[in-house]
């Protein structure tokens, strides 16, 4: 995200001046990300986790769907180190499919709410007066309807949930509304900011402003507000295949898994652990990074921390 | 942990009953991620019953500290060290139940900012009354009796009505006087009073210092003042004690060290001051570099890197706190002792008979160390002479084009103003944002600024100085009113009509950490007003580099970014930045209030500097009339929106007429104690009333000593009804009062 | 504080009619309430369609639809908001929607409001002593149990605890928590102490997992807020005073520190409202949750619409409660 910053600002100063300031903002950033002990271990296991669920089926002997030579209902074996289920899935390759399908719509849904919500939260902020007062109206509507009941609610009455993008696209649709809330904040208060200011003094346009000033200062928690809406957005699509309105059969997603083996945690425990245990790790994985990412793009957060 | 070490404690029992605090070799060290952070180090002291002591430094001195570890009030991780005894009893290390038995009780405490020092959500009146309550078995009834009883002594207004209220309905004033009610409750023994005055305006300080005389008055309590006001200091206290990176440098009676310092940081920093009293032409002494950082002390004396006269064993050894007076060996001072001189210096008595001009010889650099300061002093002179070169140069190509000697003449009226007017809205919470309401930020200003002046532009917070210098840049658009820069009529332009002519007019900030873009390298920041003018990047590269020299910094430090650099270091990134397009006119908003005062004056010279070189035209915002004294030619004094008094510095300082001016004047402390304690005094009661509703015909009436006191019904009635005219007395010299009479106060 | 009450109640006028127009719209276009019937086989006869159609009201245009949604000007008798009825359903010609709402309302904001009663106090506690002994092992065991809390899947945490439950039945030899039902059924009948009794039964698993989520959150939130006050000037005064720490705390911190929670929380119905919808599946429940997707797997629209108003307005209310507790909390928006 720095990089990109770095990019869009023209070469004003010499080259070699540039690269080594932005090499100890970058090496600050990094090094009280670094520090983070919980962030750098979840970092890594979420690395392996994605690679797992994208590069593992294509060496997994099974697939996500039924296999007419996969035996049902056996608990963990070698050959099937999940188990399998009822109809006759192994459940290590619906493990990988479910967690691939997962992290395409979380960070689809991320990638969308994030540009709609700072897009959004931005041109309210920076505007202000009525076109704020009447943006942010907007954005309480989207906060006070229930986000699973109406995401749930669309995809199912439109019954579109069965590919991973459709139920992404609607996530993604009702959940910027959190992210406009905190870039508006932010711009809100840069706006106001004696640099800013100056900039007008010189002669700066709107655009030179938003571009030099207030995107490069609003990064840090946009950055962090992204992060974290990958977990909500795990969980919501989590909650609506669970309830039956999400990723559809065939195709196979962690909610949807548990779902299937709502009734069995006591007599088939190899069916309900480890989608539950997976999701788990994923979103607390990506809620320490997130936390990680507070402390180190954001430093007057950590003053507290002393 | 809290760790108490007493080792100490035995040695030297005091047998002085007068003695009510007692601190010995008290040090206090903060766990940080850079290694342990050493914020006061074996700091001594004995405050006896009823005397006052002033402890003075920069920030970051650890002066309040200091104060906050005798309290108890340090967070947790802060290891404190040493001894510190309230009337003979130990307050280090105590467990909560004792030390809440002593606070509040025997030693009380005034924070410096009221405006967060009360709770939100209760009334002053319990607020005092819990305090009440805290250490007397009495009914609530009795307890708010009190309350009331105090709220009367510190002066404020209608207390029957104000005890019920919540803080917010209270001004700021109003509440450090509640704090110092709260103070008193109990009749402590100590007061510490921390800064207790610096968030207020001037007038309100006045108010409020004669609050804090009230409190030692009623309860004959010892007090610790801990300011950096100088000034301050010299009306209030018995003894002095300065620090300087965590330690008491020098200590004594206050003639003593404002008459005859003997460190040379505290003649340092009388030097730096810029003094009412003074003549305006003497230059100012900085004290180069910044404080240190008690991450990395030096090894030897903290102020070497600064001092002129280190020498060798300066960087060695640390001096202890030694008695300097006059002739005889130097023995170490003895805290009980307490009206010896003594200072931690190798070469006190060098210091015998020296101005702060001899020792620091106007050096304007901001650099790190004595050697820095005259290098970069000498780059920054050959800069000068280039850049004035070069825009004599330029300018004399300008004149040439406009085919007239305009340029040439000095002293011409560049920057005018005609009858501003700015209101903002009050608007509602709802959906629509309904006008509601109008403040009146400014109503009604009409200002000159001629070629190469510098007018200054004085009031207190909220009075619209800030307001107007923004208009005149046309940073945000007048209600009525003109605009026109060199003939030109600014406030019919748009936008882009505008942006050519900001070249010439140019803007400094007061908050140097604001200011700058925290994303943005130095060399970025002072690029950027050429970037927006379509220079090229190499072109601007090397102004870079040339501005940065000139503003007394090294042209290497473009690479860094703005976190990396000190207070004043900022300032002088944000006036190279400001002066990076050439411009005829800076607005100067406030641009030395939130340094210190050793670093201020530095800033100050610069400024000066930059002025006579580059012949530029100033317009310089501020609220401390000690400095505008020292840079202005002309000034104006604001209140509430309206100009009050104009004049040249030397009319108006010399013979003010307006009541506000005098009260303003008198209230500014001076940094003398015979001065100090014996002038007279113009005090102005209550505060400034709200521009949303401001008083009818004269709007200083409602404060105003002489329609208080001296003015018969008649003459009031005209006050009331007629809002006076500026009204020229002659000689330029202007005020707005129907019954202004000069006078001389200094 | 009446003015301020009314304007604040008339504002959120606006903003409903806004969420009912969104809510309308998405879902009018997003489902064909008689797909059901369409897809029969064998198909049935097309004036058994329009007449479908007719009674839901599909012959009309989107417009008029709400319009008459709204109001019932023109409708059969069977819908318009402001006159009480919600419209037709598509589950049969006889199904009250308004009527099945309100009966299982009861029933979802019991288990609603007692796992945010438990979540608030509770957060409040964790979060305070979490701020007052910042960084100490309790801090850290209750941050990470915070942050557990906030990876977890409420169903799935709720087949845990479910399953949990058998076992401690098992292991008590009785049935001491019932791990299927809410219970109504069963409370018929009994006396003062039997309902008491049965309350406890039915509703303490479910609530635990309800609670779960927003504890975790709003002491997060309260931890924050708490070390935010205890390091102002006026918890320093307060202590300056000579008040006892415990006092300090208790009068200084806490009751400032609380105001700002009230707004996390009445935000956070929408949340609970959510979970209520997967705890009352996986205990089979027949409440708000059980009515909605039966709703959404009907394409019954009118029921969806009226159910997604129904949480609006719950949400809504909750944060009108929250802004005048402001104002009662804090005397400096008092007089706004």
């Amino acid at each position: 995200m720095s990089e990109m910053k770095v990019s869009a600002a023209p070469e004003s100063t010499g080259a070699e001046s540039v690269g080594g300031a932005e090499r100890t903002q970058m090496q600050m950033i990094l090094s009280r990300f670094l520090r983070h002990r919980a962030a750098m271990i979840s970092l890594v296991v979420l690395v392996l986790i994605a690679l797992t669920a994208f590069i593992g089926p294509l060496f997994w002997k099974w697939g996500h769907t039924i296999h007419l030579d996969i035996p049902p209902n056996q608990p963990p074996s070698a050959d099937h180190p999940l188990g399998t289920t009822t109809a006759g899935h192994d459940v290590l390759g619906q493990l990988m499919r479910g967690a691939q399908q997962t992290l395409k719509v979380a960070f689809t849904v991320s990638i969308m709410g994030t540009v709609i919500g700072s897009l959004w939260g931005a041109a309210a902020g920076y505007y202000g007066g009525r076109v704020d007062a009447i943006m942010m109206r907007v954005v309480d509507v989207f906060m006070i309807v229930p986000l699973l009941v109406m995401v749930s609610a669309v995809a199912g009455n439109a019954q579109a949930g069965t590919t991973w993008y459709a139920v992404a696209f609607i996530i993604g649709f009702f959940s910027w509304a959190q992210i406009a809330r905190v870039v508006r904040g932010v711009v809100l208060s840069l706006r106001e900011q004696e640099f800013v200011e100056a900039a007008r003094a010189a002669g700066a346009s709107p655009g030179w402003i938003i571009v030099r000033h207030l995107l490069p200062n609003a990064a840090g928690p946009i950055i962090v507000a992204a992060t974290l809406l990958i977990a909500v957005a795990i969980l919501l699509e989590a909650g609506m295949s669970f309830l039956q309105f999400g990723i559809q059969p065939p195709d196979i997603s962690l909610g949807q898994m548990i779902n299937d083996a709502r009734t069995a945690a006591a007599t088939r425990p190899w069916l309900f652990y480890p989608p539950g245990v997976l999701l788990v790790v994923i979103c607390l994985t990506i809620n320490f990074i997130g936390d990680g990412l507070r402390d180190a793009l954001d430093p007057r957060q950590t003053m507290v921390r002393r | 942990m809290t760790t108490t070490d007493q080792k100490t404690t035995e040695a030297t029992a005091p047998t002085d009953s007068d003695v009510v605090l007692e601190v010995r070799d008290l040090s206090v060290t903060f766990p940080s991620d850079d290694g342990p952070l050493p914020a006061v180090r074996e700091v001594s002291y004995v405050l006896r019953r009823g005397e006052t002591l002033g402890i003075v430094g920069e920030s970051g001195s650890g002066k309040s500290v200091t104060s906050m570890a005798i309290m108890g009030l340090l967070p947790k991780n802060a290891r404190v060290e040493g001894s510190a005894k309230v009337l003979g009893q130990e307050v280090l290390g105590l467990k909560d139940a004792q030390i809440s038995k002593v606070r509040g009780n025997r030693i009380a405490m005034i924070f410096q900012d009221p405006l967060t020092s009360l709770n939100p959500v209760y009334t002053v009146g319990y607020q005092i009354s819990e305090a009440v309550l805290a250490h007397r078995k009495v009914g609530k009834k009795a307890a708010m009796d009190r309350a009331l009883e105090l709220l009367k002594l510190v002066g404020i207004p209608h207390p029957e009505q104000r005890i019920k209220q919540y803080p917010h309905e209270l001004s700021g004033g109003m509440r450090q006087r509640v704090v110092i009610a709260i103070a008193m409750a109990n009749e402590p023994d100590v007061i510490i009073a921390d800064e207790p005055t610096t968030a207020l305006d001037v007038t309100v300080q006045a108010q409020v210092l004669e609050a804090l005389e009230a409190a030692r008055r009623e309860t004959g309590a010892a007090m610790v003042l801990i300011t950096h006001d100088l000034g301050v200091v010299a009306g209030h206290v018995d003894r002095v004690g300065v620090m300087y990176g965590g330690r008491l440098v020098e200590t004594g009676s206050v003639e003593d060290v404002f008459y005859r310092p003997r460190m040379p940081y505290a003649l340092g920093l009388l030097g730096s001051l810029p003094r009412l009293d003074e003549e305006r032409h003497e230059r100012l002494t900085p004290i180069v570099g910044t404080p240190p950082s008690l991450l990395a002390l030096p090894k030897g004396c903290a102020f070497a890197p600064r001092c002129p006269m280190a020498r060798d064993i300066c960087r060695e050894e640390e001096p202890r706190l030694l008695t300097a007076a006059g002739g005889g060996e130097r023995r170490p001072a003895v805290p009980e002792e307490t009206g010896v001189h003594a200072a931690a210096c190798h070469f006190s008595e060098e210091l015998e008979g020296m101005g702060p001009g001899d020792l620091f010889k106007g050096m304007a650099a901001d650099a790190a160390t004595v050697e820095e300061a005259a290098e970069a002093e000498e780059r920054a002179a050959e800069a000068l002479e280039e850049v004035a070169e070069d825009a004599a140069q330029e300018s004399a190509e300008k004149a040439a084009e406009e085919g007239a000697a305009r340029s040439g003449k000095a002293g011409e009226v560049i920057l005018t103003v005609q009858d501003l007017v700015k209101n903002f809205p009050i608007r509602s919470k709802g959906l629509l944002k309904r006008k509601i309401g109008e403040v009146q930020a400014v109503s009604g200003i009409s200002l000159e600024l001629r070629e190469r002046e510098t007018l200054a532009l004085v009031g207190e917070s909220g009075c619209g100085k800030s307001t107007t210098a923004r208009l005149m840049l046309q940073l945000i658009k007048q209600t009525a009113g003109e605009v026109s820069y060199k003939g030109q009529a600014l406030h019919t332009l748009s936008a882009r009509q505008m942006r050519p002519l900001r070249r010439d007019l140019q803007l400094v900030f007061q908050d140097p950490f604001a200011s700058l873009d925290p994303r943005m390298t130095v060399s970025d920041i002072v690029a950027e007003p050429m970037r927006i003018h379509g220079r090229n990047a190499k072109e601007a590269r090397a102004r870079v580099r040339e501005l940065l020299d000139l503003v007394g910094l090294s042209p290497e430090h473009g690479s860094r970014y703005p976190h990396e650099f000190s207070g004043g270091q900022r300032q002088r990134i944000g006036i190279a930045r400001a002066l990076a397009l050439n411009p005829k006119v800076l607005v100067l908003d406030e641009p030395v209030s939130a340094l210190d005062v050793s670093i201020q004056a530095g800033v100050i010279n610069l400024l000066e500097d930059l002025q006579e070189e580059l012949g530029l035209s100033y317009l310089f915002v501020s609220h401390d009339l000690s400095v505008v004294k020292h840079i202005a030619d002309r000034v104006a004094v604001m209140y509430l929106g309206k100009i009050v008094e104009t004049g040249t510095t030397d009319q108006l300082f010399g013979a003010p007429a307006h009541p506000y001016t005098q009260a303003l004047i008198s209230a500014i402390p001076l940094p003398d104690p015979v001065k100090e304690r014996t002038r007279e005094r113009i005090v102005v009661t209550g505060d400034v009333p709200s521009p949303a509703d401001p008083p009818s015909g004269c709007r200083f009436r409602t404060r105003c000593p002489k329609f208080a006191g001296v003015l018969s019904e008649a003459e009031r009635t005209k006050c009331v009804e007629e809002p006076p005219e500026l009204i020229d007395r002659g000689t330029g010299h202007r005020d707005a009062c129907h019954y202004s009479e000069a006078r001389e106060l200094l | 504080m009446l003015v301020y009450t009314v304007r604040r109640v008339l504002s959120s006028i606006p903003i409903l009619i806004l969420a009912s127009v969104l809510t309308f719209v998405l879902i009018d276009v997003s489902g064909d309430p008689l797909s059901d019937l369409r897809m029969q086989q064998p198909p049935p006869d097309p004036s058994v369609i329009q007449l479908a159609e007719e009674r839901l009201y599909l012959d009309r245009s989107m417009p008029e639809r709400y319009w008459l949604w709204m109001t019932g000007i023109g409708g059969h008798g069977d819908i318009g908001l402001l006159q009480g009825k919600f419209g037709p359903s598509t589950q049969s010609t006889t199904y009250d929607i308004g009527e099945n709402l309100m009966m299982r309302l009861g029933t979802t904001l019991r288990l609603v409001g007692a796992a945010m009663v438990f979540a608030f106090g509770l957060a409040v506690i964790a979060g305070v002593v979490s701020a007052m002994r910042q960084y100490s092992k309790l801090d850290y065991s209750l941050t990470f149990i915070g942050f557990l809390a906030l990876a977890m899947p409420v169903f799935w945490f709720a087949g845990i605890i479910q399953q949990a439950g058998v076992g401690f039945n098992e292991l008590a030899g009785s049935m001491v928590f019932a791990t299927i039902g809410d219970g109504q059924f069963q409370a018929q009948g009994l006396d003062f102490w039997g309902q008491i009794g049965n309350t406890f039964k039915y509703m303490t698993l479910p609530t635990i997992v309800l609670m779960l989520t927003s504890f975790a959150s709003w002491s997060r939130y309260q931890r924050t807020s708490m070390l935010e006050v205890l390091n102002s000037d006026y918890v320093r005064l307060a202590r300056a005073k000579g008040l006892p720490n415990r006092v300090v705390i208790r009068r200084h911190a806490l009751r400032t520190a609380l105001i700002p929670l009230t707004t996390v929380v009445a935000v956070g119905v929408a949340g609970v409202i959510d979970g209520a919808i997967l705890t009352e599946r996986v205990f089979q429940w027949r409440g708000l949750g059980e009515f909605f997707i039966t709703a959404v797997e009907k394409n019954d629209s009118y029921a969806l619409m009226a159910w997604l108003l129904l949480s609006g307005t719950m949400v809504i209310v909750a944060n009108l409660i929250a802004d005048l507790l402001y104002g009662v909390l804090d005397p400096r928006i008092r007089y706004e």
